[in-house]
This record gives C-alpha cells, sequence and structure tokens, in this order.
C-alpha cells in the first residue's frame, strides 16, 4: 500500500473502530438503550424518517429558518458593516451603539424574545439573525478599513473614484475577511438554531428530537443530532466553496495553478 | 487545459483583426505627444510641525529625464507626491505645463501617471485586467495588450499577480502607467525592492521607452548609479532643499565602465556622503 492510500484511509480507523466497539456493547447489552440505541437503530430510524418523508419535512423547516435569519441579520450586518466601515461619520453615530449590543449574547435573550414574540416563527427569526449578525458585521467593518491604502492611492491616481473605486479596489479587498464572517456566522446560525428550536416549535429537527425525547427514542434524538451535524458541515462547505470561487486571485486559497 | 485558455483570447484578437484589416491596431501612446514641462516655484512641504521641504525652486524642460536622489528621509519621495498631487504643498506653486494642478487631494492630472516603489497591482484582477484599470471605451483590452507587450509580457495577460516575480509586477505597473500615454511618469523608486540584474534590465526597458514615447520623466531613487545611467539630470535633495544640480552629458545608452561615467557617479556620491 503506498502512502498517498495510507493518508485516504488512516483516518477512518478510529470512527470505525469507534461504531464497532458502540455496536458490540449494545448488542452485549452493556449499554442500555436509555442511554445510546446501538448505531444500527439509529440507522433504521433514519430510513424510516427518511423513507415516510418526515425527514425532509423537518430538515426543509429547519433550513428555512437558518437561512431566513441568515439572510435578514447577514444582510443588515453587511449593509451596516459596509456603511460604518466607509464612512466616518456613520462609525461614529453607530458603531459604539452597536459593540454594546454585541456583549450580549443572543441565547441570553430568550426570555425577553418569549415576551416580545411569543413562541412564533418571529421568535426563531429574531434570535438567528442576531446570532448570525455580528460576526458578519465586524469582519465587513474590519474589511473594509483593512483595504491597502496603497492600492487606494493607486487607484485614486489612475482616475478611479466613486463607485467605480468601491467596486473595484475596496469591495474586492474586503471580501476575503466578509468571507470569514460569513463562514463564522454559519456556525453560528445552526447553534443558535438549535437552541431556537428545542424551546418551542411544532416543525423542525429541533421539534423532531424533543418529540422523540418525551417518548424515550433515543434512536430519533440521535438522527436528529446527526441531521444537526451533516446541516452545519454542508454549511462550512458551501462557505469554502465560495471562499474557492470568489478568492481564486488569492495564493491563500489556490489550491490549482490553473484556473 | 492551460494551452487552450492561453490561446482563446490570442485567437479572438486574431480573427477580430482579420475581420477588420483597415482598422489600424490602437498604438500605446503617439510618440508625437511631447513631455510635460514642469516648474516649481518655492515649494514648501510641512507635516505638522515637521518641515520636510522647505523652498525648493525647479524647472524641468518637456521630454526631460530627471533624477532625485538623496538619503532616507531627505524628502525626495514627498517631492514626488506633491508634484504628482497626491500631497497638497504647504507653500509655494507646482506648474505642469505653465498651468496649477488641480488643487483637489488625491487626483492626479491625466497626464500624469505614477509608477510606486511598491508595484500596488490589484490582486483581484488578471494582469490584463490591471493594465486596464482607469481606462474607457472599447479599445481598453486592445490597449491593455498592446502595453503588455512593450514590457514583454503578453503571454502573461491571464496570470494572476499573485504568481508573477517582483520583476514581472514591475513590468506590469509599468504598462499600466504607459497605457494612458503619459507626458509626465513619475517613478518612486520603482526599482528599489529589485535584485541587481533585474534592476539593470528594468533601467534599460524605462529608458527605450521614454526614449520611444517622449514624456518626461522624474525618477527618485537611493542608487546615484542607476540616476547617472538615467537621467539627464541628477538632483540631490538634502534637508528639504537642493544641494546638486548635475548634467550629465553621456550618449545613450550608457556604459558604466566609462571614465566619465564614474567621474559623475562619484562626484555625486562624494557630495551625498559629504554632509554624513
Amino acid at each position: 500500500m503506498n502512502d498517498a492510500n495510507r493518508q485516504r484511509w488512516l483516518p477512518w480507523v478510529v470512527p470505525v473502530l469507534i461504531v464497532a466497539a458502540w455496536q458490540l456493547a449494545s448488542s452485549a447489552g452493556w449499554l442500555s438503550t436509555r442511554v445510546l440505541p446501538e448505531p444500527w437503530a439509529v440507522v433504521k430510524a433514519f430510513w424510516t424518517l427518511a423513507a415516510s418523508g418526515e425527514m425532509g419535512q423537518h430538515v426543509a423547516t429547519s433550513t428555512g429558518r437558518a437561512l431566513s435569519g441568515f439572510a435578514l441579520g447577514g444582510g443588515l450586518a453587511l449593509a451596516l458593516g459596509l456603511l460604518t466601515g466607509s464612512l466616518r461619520w456613520a462609525e461614529t453615530l453607530l458603531d459604539s451603539t452597536l459593540q454594546m449590543v454585541r456583549n450580549v449574547p443572543p441565547l441570553a435573550l430568550i426570555p425577553l424574545v418569549i415576551l416580545w414574540f411569543g413562541i412564533d416563527e418571529a421568535a426563531r427569526l429574531f434570535l438567528v439573525s442576531l446570532g448570525v449578525f455580528f460576526p458578519i458585521y465586524l469582519n465587513t467593518f474590519h474589511g473594509i478599513r483593512g483595504v491597502d491604502k496603497g492600492l487606494i492611492e493607486m487607484a485614486r491616481s489612475y482616475g478611479l473614484s466613486g463607485w467605480a473605486l468601491y467596486r473595484q479596489v475596496i469591495l474586492p479587498g474586503a471580501l476575503p475577511q466578509i468571507l470569514v464572517g460569513v463562514r463564522f456566522s454559519l456556525g453560528f446560525m445552526w447553534v443558535i438554531l438549535i437552541v431556537a428550536e428545542t424551546i418551542s416549535a411544532q416543525a423542525g429537527i429541533g421539534y423532531l428530537t424533543m418529540n422523540a425525547r418525551e417518548f424515550l427514542q433515543t434512536d430519533v434524538v440521535l438522527v436528529g443530532i446527526l441531521l444537526y451535524a451533516a446541516l452545519g458541515k454542508l454549511a462550512d462547505l458551501s462557505a469554502k466553496g465560495l471562499e474557492r470561487w470568489w478568492l481564486r486571485w488569492h495564493p491563500g486559497y489556490q489550491h490549482a495553478a490553473a484556473t | 487545459m492551460i494551452l487552450s485558455e492561453y490561446d482563446a483570447p490570442t485567437l479572438l484578437l486574431r480573427s477580430w483583426e482579420d475581420a477588420l484589416p483597415a482598422r489600424p491596431v490602437p498604438r500605446v501612446a503617439t510618440p508625437a505627444k511631447r513631455g510635460l514641462a514642469l516648474r516649481l516655484q518655492g515649494v514648501a512641504k510641512a507635516f505638522g510641525a515637521r518641515q520636510v521641504l522647505g523652498d525648493i525652486d525647479l524647472q524641468i524642460e518637456p521630454g526631460e529625464f530627471v533624477a532625485i536622489v538623496g538619503r532616507s528621509g531627505c524628502g525626495k519621495s514627498t517631492l514626488l507626491r506633491l508634484v504628482a498631487g497626491l500631497e497638497t504643498a504647504t507653500a509655494g506653486s507646482i506648474a505642469l505645463d505653465g498651468a496649477a494642478p488641480a488643487p483637489q487631494r488625491g487626483s492626479v492630472n491625466e497626464g500624469v501617471r505614477i509608477m510606486f516603489q511598491d508595484a500596488r497591482l490589484l490582486p483581484w484582477k488578471r494582469v490584463a485586467d490591471n493594465i486596464a484599470l482607469g481606462l474607457t471605451g472599447g479599445d481598453a483590452p486592445a490597449r491593455s495588450r498592446g502595453a503588455l507587450a512593450q514590457v514583454g509580457l503578453a503571454d502573461r495577460a491571464h496570470d494572476w499577480p499573485a504568481v508573477l516575480s517582483g520583476g514581472q509586477r514591475q513590468r506590469v505597473a509599468l504598462a499600466r502607467a504607459l497605457v494612458h500615454a503619459p507626458r509626465l511618469l513619475l517613478l518612486d523608486e520603482p526599482l528599489g525592492a529589485l535584485d541587481a540584474l533585474t534592476r539593470i534590465e528594468m533601467q534599460a526597458l524605462i529608458e527605450a521607452l521614454w526614449r520611444e514615447h517622449g514624456f518626461t520623466a522624474l525618477l527618485v531613487t537611493h542608487d546615484v548609479g542607476e540616476a547617472v545611467a538615467l537621467a539627464d539630470r541628477v538632483i540631490l535633495v538634502e534637508d528639504g532643499a537642493i544641494a546638486l544640480d548635475q548634467r550629465v552629458n553621456l550618449p545613450r545608452p550608457r556604459s558604466r565602465g566609462n571614465p566619465a561615467f564614474a567621474a559623475i557617479e562619484d562626484r555625486v556620491l562624494q557630495r551625498v556622503l559629504q554632509h554624513a
């Protein structure tokens, strides 16, 4: 077996061993199904939920919540970050207020949010939006501020100003930093949603798992956890994909020499 | 894969030229366009309480190549930035062709282009698009290609700046300046960061392009040898004032082995060191 091949299968050895030990412990009766179901039961539960269409529905609901919260909070964060990053007066006016709000953990607001919005969709939308807001806002602000002054001076001396300067120099210069914020936000988006969905929900992955807990269906609980993990990974991969495409000029993100 | 991507635009251009045989390929600059005259009178610059330049009088003829030398921090780069319009003078006047430049800071006269010590290429634009920066009109891609050919990098049009060497980046920066057909080219230690061999190559390229296009050139440099090799006049700036204005009447291209060359270089160098 050559080195490249070993590189490929070696990382899988430990996970496979863990799952094997788990299966062994469950079937030997050392591990109660109330603590952990056997892996095979999780696979079966996954299959049943997927086949009945129930899972698709819950995943669609959760994804819809996550993405609408991300769009709302992220869009607002991007707009405000661009504003405070680009205009001194906007920074003076807004930034210290935003920095104060930033210190409040979104999840600490849950009681207040329930009082404001009830246990409606609006509460979850608010929490997710708030959660994704600050990573994007801060990174956009610093991205804009961090654009190489020499490049801006050069572009001005070549006759660029206003929107042309913004579009051709300032925005692309800030983009790597903005995308860092997007990646952070996408991770945070799921964390907030998980908590928000466990409070009270009539649909979604959080509802699925909380409901299963009531009936001691540990296999379904595990399916829910794995679904969250998979969706989180998917969000991260898509952010990576964006970086790869938008930052293909950047030596740090170049995986292939020819583009 | 890479080959076909390189070929595609070239093929496109060829067929475009074939389709319009009557239309000449746009030139980078018309040699008929002469250089700009530059006149500084009583120019002074202070940053806060620190006086960087005081009472500079300087007259540069159209098409002249002038080098400014001096120790670090003597104010030579500030002088160039004042001429470029990147800074505003505290006192005095700077006239381009008899007219004062636009008073707005940061905006540079149409006929003036600058080359900085670092190439300052936009890393997110391919080489050809970097050169086309600020160009308008449908012929921008063709002009950009023409300028790139002039600096000998025609085959790198589709590369990202990140993959170029330091010397190649400065060549691209030079092409970017030339594509605007400047009447005054300001060079702010553009070769300072290059290795010795690349420097000599770049000096020859700058000289050749200056002779071809006839623009006025103002070069700021640390390197007295470089100044004597390229310039019609070498100006020494010391403590914010002009300490020496040395004419260099040697035939071009100049050979550094020439005793007259060595004598001028030595004289300027001695004068620089005398101040220490």
